[in-house]
């Protein structure tokens, strides 16, 4: 069948890298298509040019078999290209249907006055067209993350897109949430929509997609039909490595108990909750996202308050009520969103990871650059944070790199608890496996290990004990030997599992 | 930053030699001395008014309280003429400290956001000048000797006034670019959350920046009037602008979470100058003020482009 769109032979050039080399690309119509790599691979570059933001230096683009090019983002848009990205590019306080219809609203006929009716219509047509139950009056900043990807999707379908583009759609969604998403592709696929999905999750690859296309660093490995092809194959094309190397966990000795957390409960987030750890230990946290356990995690490492329960560290009890109080404890928190929550991009490297342990590097308050940069030097070289040197800014680096800065600083403080929520999340393969392994390690030496995850084979093949989460509460218990990805999700979704 | 700083420098250079084509007397000594002297009081504020910034908040009574720190030690010295200067010194830094503290206070407490607190503060100071003096002035004949002279009087071949403002400019320089605290500050401003997380107290941070800004407004209260030789129910009015242009000029960014004290002090220079210039070339004092608002205006797109030029280098760097 012909494609509805292809590249052929792209490449593109920054000031001292490669993005592109002579990359090929070919989507037909009614089929989803993965496109996977690394970060770094080129995927966000080779996107960036068909929806028309960069120009080719090189190569061509063809729709429907006509060669065409893309002078800017409106041209590519009107050829029927429409990106959704990660990070949510919707006004908030505006509606459903104001957003939609931001840029190309509809006017009464004859007039430049806005026809609202008219656009109100159209979008209660095509969300009930994807069977989504979404007032078109609601304001965005009311939605849900999942529900506004949905809704970027309508406003896709309004400007009559017939390539849409998906950037890590599933990566802030739940597990019902994703079923939803699917249920769309799947009806976009239907009538004829070609899909590019990009994502890291082999779980939406072989449930959603049927061909995929692998880039790594900037060049074109291969493509094919995914029910055809298996997981080892697709990874060695992306890495040069097999799957084996990607959850290293090793069997520690589990030591005493450090933390135990009993009948911890805060109205409205979580109730209950009671857990044990001990040092050497991965204590898995499954559940869906809002399950409330990002909420136990930063109460017990004082961010938030509880309402009731007890917190023992070490057969102490303690009250923690602030994160300073906490890292005196030898807590660490490393937060689920890294550039909200755990780094200042304004600042660089070194001051980033010299952050919490500020005041243990400075003499009577002064600070000390050359500690600063042994510890920023030590930690980062530890966690391998490519950079060309620890001066860099923060808001420059690749988001795995970024994640390494936080897993560096969090490091520095010298933990027996580290808490890691969501560490791999949006990180390439390759970045993934190395943050397993150092996890692993730090296991080995003897720190205690909470991991929040919503990767189901990241917490099966990490943890030690898993522990299920839903709407609050605790569902599940589970040691490693008998856990599986058919419990946890049973768990997960309210079952609970005794 | 340290090239926004370098051209800014430049940029000061260029303004002086084009003034000094113009009016050959502008390049005297006795001038720039003079230069230095009336941008004192704005490189202190300004300084202040950076730490708020930096945080993320802004502080609009400093004009408010120059004048009511100012009203009352010139009240006090007229009343009580037999008080020592050095006395009135830490009495005016008392006076600043509760002035910045009611604002601290209402910020990191009660959680108002900087911009409504000192709104409102800006106004309540400023009647409360009304109320202290009876809506009289102070005038140089009811100060002491003692009082007019402190501006004045010379040390290390400097005025007082001049040795304060680089004393101040020291000082801070030192606290916010290496002491622990001045790094927790820029942490704030940078990311409130991600500091939160790492540990940092919020509150602290934004009390201490309003308590340093206002015990600062407090001694340049006593400064603007003994200089001035007057205290009035005006005085200093619309002058926090300034300050604010300073910082902007300067190179701190409204949003917070970046600025130098280098910064802030060219910036005040560039203002100062500006003033002065204008004065020197005989430009009616209708102009004055437009002109004065076009060079801001100007000086503050050049800052932001080459803010956004060092943006985009930044994201292009970035592999996703």
């Amino acid at each position: 069948m012909q494609s509805v769109l292809e590249c052929h032979r792209i490449s593109k050039h920054f000031p001292g890298v490669k993005a592109l080399d002579e990359v090929d690309f070919k989507v037909r119509a009614g089929e989803v298509h993965a496109l996977i790599g690394e970060n770094g691979a080129g995927k966000s570059t080779l996107v960036k040019i068909i929806t028309g933001i960069y120009p080719p230096d090189a190569g061509t683009i063809l729709k429907n078999g006509e060669t065409v090019e893309f002078r800017n983002p409106i041209a590519s848009q009107m050829a029927g290209i429409t990106a959704i990205h990660q990070e949510a590019t919707m006004f908030p306080e505006l509606s459903v249907t104001e957003n939609i219809y931001m840029g190309h609203h509809l006017t009464r006929s004859g007039s430049r006055l806005l026809d609202w009716k008219r656009m109100k219509l159209k979008t209660r047509s095509l969300l009930e067209k994807l069977e989504l139950e979404i007032n078109p009056d609601t304001k965005v900043k009311d939605l849900s993350i999942a529900k506004r990807h949905m809704v970027e999707i309508v406003k896709a379908l309004s400007l009559d897109a017939r390539i849409v583009i998906m950037d890590e759609p599933t990566s802030a969604l739940s597990l019902r949430e994703v079923e939803d998403l699917y249920k769309i592709i799947r009806q976009l696929r239907t009538e004829g929509q070609a899909i590019v999905f990009i994502s890291h999750k082999f779980e939406d690859i072989y449930e959603i997609a049927d061909y995929f296309t692998v880039l790594r660093d900037g060049r074109y490995i291969g493509e094919g039909k995914v029910a055809a092809t298996k997981v080892d194959t697709i990874v060695q094309m992306m890495v040069g490595r097999s799957l084996k190397q990607m959850f290293p966990k090793t069997q520690a000795q589990l030591g005493d108990t450090v933390l135990k957390v009993e009948g911890l409960s805060k109205t409205g987030f979580f109730k209950d909750v009671s857990f044990d750890l001990h040092r050497g230990e991965i204590l898995g946290f499954f559940g869906l996202v809002g399950a409330g356990r990002s909420e136990v995690m930063q109460a017990i490492f004082g961010i938030d308050e509880v309402t009731s329960g007890e917190i023992t560290i070490k057969g102490r009890d303690v009250h923690i009520s602030s994160p300073s109080q906490a890292m005196d404890h030898g807590i660490a928190y490393v937060p689920e969103d890294r550039q909200l929550q755990g780094t200042i991009l304004a600042m660089n490297i070194r001051e980033n990871t010299t952050l919490p342990v500020v005041d243990r590097l400075s003499h009577y308050s002064f600070l000390d650059f050359n500690k600063e940069r042994e510890i920023t030097r030590q930690y980062g070289q530890r966690m391998e944070i490519k950079t060309s040197g620890w001066d860099q800014a923060v808001g420059s680096l690749s988001g795995g790199n970024q994640q390494k800065v936080v897993l560096a600083k969090w490091l520095a403080t010298r933990p027996e608890i580290l808490i890691m929520d969501e560490p791999t999340k949006g990180i390439d393969v390759a970045t993934k496996a190395r943050v397993h392994e150092f996890i692993s390690q730090l296991a080995a030496e003897g720190l205690a290990i909470i991991l929040i995850s919503s990767e189901l084979p990241e917490i099966l093949g990490m943890a030690d004990r898993i522990v299920v989460m839903h709407e609050g509460k605790i569902t599940a218990c589970l040691d490693r030997k008998e856990a599986d990805s058919e419990k946890l999700v049973k768990a997960a979704m309210g079952n609970l599992l005794s | 930053m340290r090239r926004r700083e370098f051209s800014l420098f430049i940029l000061i250079l260029l303004l002086l030699i084009a003034v000094s084509l113009r009016a050959p007397n502008f390049f005297q000594l006795g001038n720039l001395y003079d230069i230095a002297n009336d941008t004192s009081i704005l490189i202190m504020v300004a300084i202040g008014q950076m730490m708020v910034i930096i945080t993320g908040g802004i502080d609009l009574s400093v004009a408010s309280g120059i004048a009511l720190s100012g009203m009352s030690v010139a009240m006090l010295n007229q009343y009580y003429p037999n008080i020592p200067i050095f006395v009135i010194i830490l009495i005016s830094l008392s006076i600043g400290f509760l002035l910045g503290s009611f604002n601290g206070i209402l910020v990191s407490m009660a959680g108002i956001p900087p911009i409504i607190t000192t709104l409102g503060t800006m106004s309540i100071y400023r009647g409360f000048v009304f109320v202290l003096s009876s809506g009289e002035w102070v005038s140089a004949h009811e100060m002491t000797e003692e009082f007019r002279e402190l501006p004045r009087g010379s040390l290390f071949g400097m005025t007082n006034l001049i040795l304060a403002a680089v004393l101040l400019v020291l000082i801070f320089a030192v606290f916010l670019h290496l002491s622990r605290t001045g790094r927790e500050i820029y942490g704030v401003g940078g990311n409130k959350v991600a500091a939160q997380f790492v540990g940092i107290n919020l509150k602290k941070i934004h009390y201490l920046v309003f308590v340093l800004s206002g015990i600062i407004v407090g001694l340049s209260g006593l400064f603007w009037v003994s200089r001035y030789a007057s205290a009035q129910n005006e005085t200093a009015f619309g002058f926090e602008l300034q300050t604010i242009a300073a910082c902007v000029i300067g190179g701190v960014s409204i949003m917070g979470g970046t600025g130098t004290i280098l910064g802030v002090v060219l910036g005040a220079m560039f203002l100062g100058i500006v003033n002065n210039a204008l004065t020197v070339i005989n430009l009616s004092p209708f102009y004055q003020m437009a002109i004065q608002g076009f060079v801001i205006l100007v000086a503050i797109v050049a800052n932001t482009l080459v803010d956004r030029r060092n943006q985009l280098a930044m994201l292009r760097k970035r592999k996703l």
